[in-house]
């Protein structure tokens, strides 16, 4: 059995989901790592760390921006030549075009943002959840090779053997681009919601601390993002001492608190951490559907009828001005940080 | 500038979705617009303003889905087209895109196909590159914004690592985020307007396809586990004193 794993990355930097799908190959048989970029010499060599028999590498300038038209034609040619059983790609929103344009390209199917799969003599069964995670479905797809994205965290990542050697081969870039990157807005700091082992959200009740006094000089709207500004600080805090990412509802987001990035729910990023702290969230079922599949969820809100209280498994009703800092201050002591 | 906003029709949100009989159910729920697919009509019909045009509606889907086609019309597009035969019922990702690229061919082609982020019903969000791959259009995925100068369209992908702006000749494929804008509220005009129109229907022989076979199928349907656990109200005396008890609980789980 041998699979390709495509290792996404953005400047180097990997997402680690590409490491849990190369673990995932190395449990059916030999494990290709597929690295594709100008200058990644690097990512190559922690592939091997991290387990690839093999790794192919498609250093060149063509690739040295992600398109998606590019990468897919460099795919599907190395698919073509070398004849893989499955393409596994961590679930990212590259790899999602990635892998649609090559599907289409080899005449076969993708089986996306998978949480199980199991191989069945050379076939697959895949596990996802559908309608929202509503559902669950068992799916396969009858093309070779079968192609699958995983969902980050839902497969062990493996150890990396720092130092480990072995081989790496250059392959060519193939495809012609249809778009030119003209660079990256600044605006938006990286946010890494899918990877994130604990999540602290905030809410529109971020902004609902009256003890504060905005600078002079802001009309009402700058006043309230002002406020919340102040109320996501001490939710980043939290943050930032148990190693996690900041998330947001929706309504955080349509109040300009913070940028669409940060989201978590229906139309932002379905997210499953080990742990999730809801600030000042009442729980629209559009935010439910995006984190109650966390392993242990805690929600601090002023309402005790919140639904979030439904899906919590811990529910403090309070003031979160007052909790989240009792809160990091008391895990500060206790964790020894 | 001619504009095709691709959309399906899915149960609400708010629907309870069961596994019946190995089929998914939502009981009498109503089925609305995807509501991605709400960015998507309404980015279009802000480049329609920005640039002059038109806006088509594109939708795959039984008679029934009609109604999402009526509710982009009421929002402001010029003219819907449902395709729908029964020979459909079974399509992959990869099986739409192959219609959907039939059908917009039939319509000579566009400027600028806009499609939302992803479906809430399957989810995959493949369907818009394989669009693309299809016709040859460079894709121009996750745009938080748009911008048409002269036959260049360029946008802001919004990626987990932050915004990157791409730029590409027309005719391209594009999907929508959020960022786009709120989609606006069908007009008193506008409703009346979508009660009149008249959708045409295409079937697979009007496309002059045949059926594609889906390579990705279902073979089970599986609901999960309800969540029965009850919730744990942590009290005390002062926000310190909740803020113990609560490390404490947080620390047990050995989730961090």
């Amino acid at each position: 059995m041998k699979t390709f794993v495509y290792i996404d990355h953005f400047k180097g930097d990997v997402q680690p989901a590409s490491w849990e799908a190369l673990g995932l190959a190395k449990s059916f048989g030999t494990a290709v790592a597929l690295v594709f970029g100008a200058g990644v010499d690097d990512v190559a060599k922690a592939a091997v760390e991290f387990g690839a028999d093999e790794v192919l590498v498609a250093d060149d300038a063509s690739l040295k921006d992600y398109r998606a038209e590019t990468y897919a034609s460099t795919l599907s040619a190395l698919a073509s030549s070398h004849s893989p059983n499955l393409i596994l790609l961590p679930s990212t929103a590259r790899t999602r075009e990635l892998a649609a344009m090559a599907a289409v390209d080899l005449n076969t199917g993708v089986l996306t943002d998978l949480v199980g799969l199991e191989a069945n003599g050379d076939s697959f069964v895949a596990t996802r959840p559908i309608y929202e995670g509503k559902l669950m479905e068992k799916t396969v797809c009858a093309g070779k090779p079968v192609m699958a994205t995983i969902r980050g965290r839902a497969f062990p990542k493996p150890e990396r053997a720092a130092g480990k050697s072995g081989t790496i081969t250059k392959v060519a870039a193939a495809g012609e681009a249809k778009s030119s990157v003209e660079g990256y807005s600044a605006s938006e700091s990286a946010v890494n919601l899918g990877d994130a082992g604990v999540i602290v959200s905030g809410g529109r009740g971020v902004s609902n601390n009256p003890s504060l006094t905005p600078p002079a000089g802001l009309d009402e709207k700058q006043a309230e993002i002002w406020r919340a500004q102040q109320g996501f600080a001490l939710v980043t805090e939290l943050a930032q001492l148990l190693g996690g990412a900041v998330g947001a509802s929706r309504a955080a987001v349509d109040g300009g608190y913070i940028p669409y990035s940060h989201q978590v729910g229906q139309t932002g990023k379905v997210v499953a951490p080990d742990l999730y702290i809801a600030c000042g969230i009442s729980g629209a079922i559009q935010h439910l559907v995006g984190m109650r599949n966390a392993k242990v969820i805690v929600a601090v809100n002023k309402d005790a009828d919140a639904p979030i209280f439904k899906q919590a498994r811990y529910g403090v009703v309070g003031d979160l001005f007052q909790i989240l800092p009792a809160l990091t201050e008391a895990l500060k002591k206790k964790l020894g940080k | 500038m001619k504009i095709i906003a691709c959309i399906k029709q899915v149960p609400d949100s708010e629907a309870k979705v069961k596994a019946e009989g190995g089929q998914v159910s939502w009981g009498d729920a109503p089925l609305v617009i995807n509501p991605f697919d709400e960015y998507a009509v309404e980015g279009a019909l802000q480049q329609k303003e920005a640039a002059g045009g038109t806006v088509t509606a594109l939708c795959i889907g039984p008679e029934s889905a009609k109604e999402a086609l009526k509710h982009a019309l009421a929002m402001g597009a010029d003219e819907a087209i449902l395709v729908s035969d029964p020979a459909l019922n079974d399509l992959d990702t990869v099986g739409a895109a192959k219609v959907l690229a039939a059908a917009i061919q039939k319509l000579g082609g566009a400027d600028m196909v806009i499609f939302g982020r992803q479906t809430l019903d399957n989810g995959a969000g493949l369907t818009p590159p394989q669009t693309a791959r299809l016709l040859g259009y460079p894709m121009l995925g996750l745009a938080g914004s748009i911008k048409v100068e002269g036959s260049a369209v360029t946008v802001e992908r919004v990626l987990e690592e932050g915004r990157q702006i791409m730029k590409a000749n027309l005719p391209a494929v594009l999907s929508v985020v959020q960022s786009i804008g709120e989609p606006r509220y069908p007009s008193f005009m506008g409703i009346r307007k979508a009660s009149k129109a008249t959708i045409p229907v295409w079937s697979l022989a009007d496309l002059g396809i045949s059926t594609p076979a889906a390579v990705v199928t279902r073979s089970e349907l599986i609901t999960p586990p309800t969540n029965t656990r009850e919730v744990e109200m942590i009290t005390g005396e002062s926000p310190a004193e909740i803020a113990e008890k609560l490390a404490d609980k947080i620390i047990a789980e050995k989730v961090l």
